[in-house]
């Protein structure tokens, strides 16, 4: 990585290399409109623009390669010949949007024909960078999820009410409800129906393998406009304020849960770590410190500590009678 | 990078690109303005341009100036410069938006924005993506994403230190990576372990500290074939289900082992009966525990055994 200074240089003179061939492509095109494709001021783009105008090369005889002029508000290159189209995608560059669209055919948009055809035309204008993409993979965990997926899509485009038959695995409990269809979300590796619960009387997020049914209604969707999408490059599952903070003691055998769910502090005591996380509904906790065992300990709340030694002790009286 | 300095550099990739004949540096310096007067000075800055050109992905390229010549020269071939010639439909621009939001706040949201620009330089314009009613993300929420991403672009070995789960402190590990994979949400890099001389996987959020090279590029050779996605499955997959288990599920629970129940009996006792198959007696024990009193394991006695076992290591 170079540093901060070094880096918009390096961006003004790619920016400079893209922004001739964005004119000389579109004829002519408005000092506004490049400007905010650029993502720059238009004061700054008239200074590239004078920039690339003052280049000049001295030998065998001084002549000026760019011609070009903005009067009245409208660009127009006349002369530009040797940088005229765009440079090649640099590596990083076609790995980027070639491994996303492998995850996108992967998931989203499954038998996609665009999909294939995108991937195609672009590894073809990549050339040898597009080599090294294959070596980075995004694997969408679509368990149960396949047939669920092609109808969350249609509800979505469609703007149609769903009935969902959803399960809890933290609670043990298979829900129905009604929800109007937000986005589909793939996020961390799963798929997601963002909606609004109209039991609820929220926005919610359902993973697409815990969908036992779901049926389109015959009734339009009503995001009502006080619904707020989840802002996905926040991370999908954010503590609250009113959540309970659980402690757990975990030996060696209950290490992977300090990996696999977020917790907020992690302290490591010789071979036992000690971890802190947030829920607003204890119930999955409870589930989870049966499963460990001997390998965790709940040290707070007490009254969780509590249900799971009374959880374990009744089912242990089950299997002695 | 100064005004003067853009300048002199797009007048050298205007200079390199225009030229038939490769130059020698002494004409170049005659013609790109902008260069020191001393020969030395001259030479270290023109150094610096040709790493930054080339690091900005410019293909410039050295070969012998002129016949019988033996001066190194200078120039960029225009066909390995220019990106060739792309048209999308309206549905392929509409799926390049879309692949344009996935790295969004993630290590190569850059490289994506860049490659964009590009494209939208030769014509093409990816549509806003945001009315879609998609959203894709990968999260590089690991520091080690960065340098390991650029060692398997670059083919150079690493080392770093890693920290296995369970028992055991951190070890130094040298690796030749082959690949980096998402698998479920978490990064995973495969490749064959320099001191164990064989292939293995590190999980991402388990290596600790930096990454460092420990090698030149193109030192690192993939062997032909590898399936970098495969080798991540296999290490972290489960065999298949084989095994049958009977269990005693209380009415109106156990919805997670219904949904892959083999056979499903109603009680009249407020139980039910199920069969389910398993691979795993210990990792399946564990989860009947999690049921806790709503679920009996009847058969077979080893699972019986292992979910007693689990509920009895249980603190009071």
């Amino acid at each position: 990585m170079s540093a901060p200074t070094a880096q918009t240089g390096t961006q003004r003179l790619q920016r400079l290399l893209a922004l001739v061939p964005y004119v000389i492509t579109r004829n002519v095109v408005g000092l506004a409109e490049t400007a905010s494709a650029f993502g720059v001021s238009e004061r700054e783009l008239v200074d590239d623009l004078n920039l690339l105008w003052c280049v000049e090369l001295r030998a065998p005889d001084p002549y000026c390669p760019i011609d070009l002029s903005y009067e009245g508000g409208e660009i127009v290159i006349s002369e530009a010949e040797s940088i005229a189209r765009p440079l090649r995608l640099a590596v990083d560059e076609a790995s980027a949007l070639l491994i996303a669209l492998r995850m996108l055919a992967e998931v989203a948009l499954p038998g996609s024909e665009a999909l294939t055809r995108t991937i195609a035309k672009l590894e073809a204008a990549a050339g040898e960078a597009a080599a090294v993409s294959n070596q980075v993979q995004v694997q969408v965990d679509r368990g149960r999820a396949d047939g669920v997926i092609g109808q969350v899509r249609d509800a979505v485009s469609q703007r149609r009410r769903i009935h969902l038959r959803y399960y809890v695995p933290g609670r043990d409990e298979a829900t129905e409800r009604d929800v109007d269809p937000m986005r589909l979300l793939v996020v961390e590796g799963r798929t997601y129906l963002e909606g609004w619960c109209r039991r609820a009387e929220g926005v919610r997020l359902f993973r697409l393998d815990r969908v036992h049914g779901l049926e389109m209604l015959d009734v339009p969707a009503e995001v009502p406009p006080e619904a707020e999408p989840v802002d996905v490059d926040q991370g999908l599952f954010r503590p609250s304020d009113q959540d309970v903070q659980v402690v757990l003691e975990l030996r060696p055998g209950g290490h992977w849960v300090a990996e696999y769910y977020p917790c907020e502090n992690i302290e490591r005591s010789g071979d036992d770590l000690r971890v802190t996380l947030r829920t607003p509904d204890t119930r999955w906790v409870r589930r989870l410190a049966l499963r460990l065992g001997e390998h965790a300990r709940v040290v707070a709340p007490t009254e969780l500590a509590a249900e799971v030694g009374a959880d374990a002790a009744a089912a242990l009286a089950q299997y002695a009678s | 990078m100064s005004r003067r300095k853009t300048e002199r550099l797009l007048s050298l990739v205007v200079c390199l690109l225009s030229t038939r004949r490769a130059l020698t540096a002494a004409q170049i310096r005659a013609s790109v303005p902008g260069y020191p007067e001393s020969f030395e000075a001259f030479k270290r800055m023109f150094e610096r341009d040709k790493d930054e050109l080339r690091e900005l992905g410019i293909p410039l390229e050295t070969d012998s100036a002129s016949a019988g010549d033996e001066e190194t020269g200078y120039r960029i071939k225009r066909e390995a410069y220019e990106l060739p010639e792309i048209n999308l439909e309206p549905d392929e621009a509409a799926v390049l938006g879309l692949a344009g939001r996935v790295w969004r706040r993630a290590e190569l949201d850059g490289a994506a924005a860049g490659a964009l620009l590009k494209l939208r330089a030769a014509g093409i314009e990816a549509e806003d993506a945001s009315q879609l009613g998609i959203e894709p993300r990968v999260h590089t929420g690991e520091a080690s994403f960065g340098p390991l991403w650029e060692a398997v672009r670059d083919r150079r070995p690493v080392t770093f230190t890693y920290r296995a789960l369970g028992r055991g402190g951190p070890q130094q590990r040298r690796l030749e990576p082959w690949g980096v994979v998402n698998r479920h949400g978490r990064w995973y890099v495969a490749g064959h372990d320099l001191d164990r001389d064989a292939v293995r996987v590190f999980r991402l959020s388990r290596i600790e500290g930096t990454v460092s090279f420990s090698g030149p590029p193109r030192s690192v050779v993939v062997p032909p074939g590898t399936d970098v996605r495969e080798l991540v499955r296999d290490w972290d997959s489960d065999p298949p289900a084989h095994r049958a288990a009977r269990l005693r599920v209380r009415t109106g629970t156990g919805y997670g082992l219904r949904r892959g129940a083999l056979a499903e009996r109603p009680g009249a006792d407020g139980w039910d009966e199920i069969e389910v198959s398993f691979h795993e007696v210990d990792r399946f024990g564990d989860y009947l525990a999690s049921f806790g009193p709503s679920v009996i394991a009847l058969d077979p006695p080893d699972l019986r055994e292992a979910v007693i076992t689990r509920l009895k290591g249980v603190p009071q």
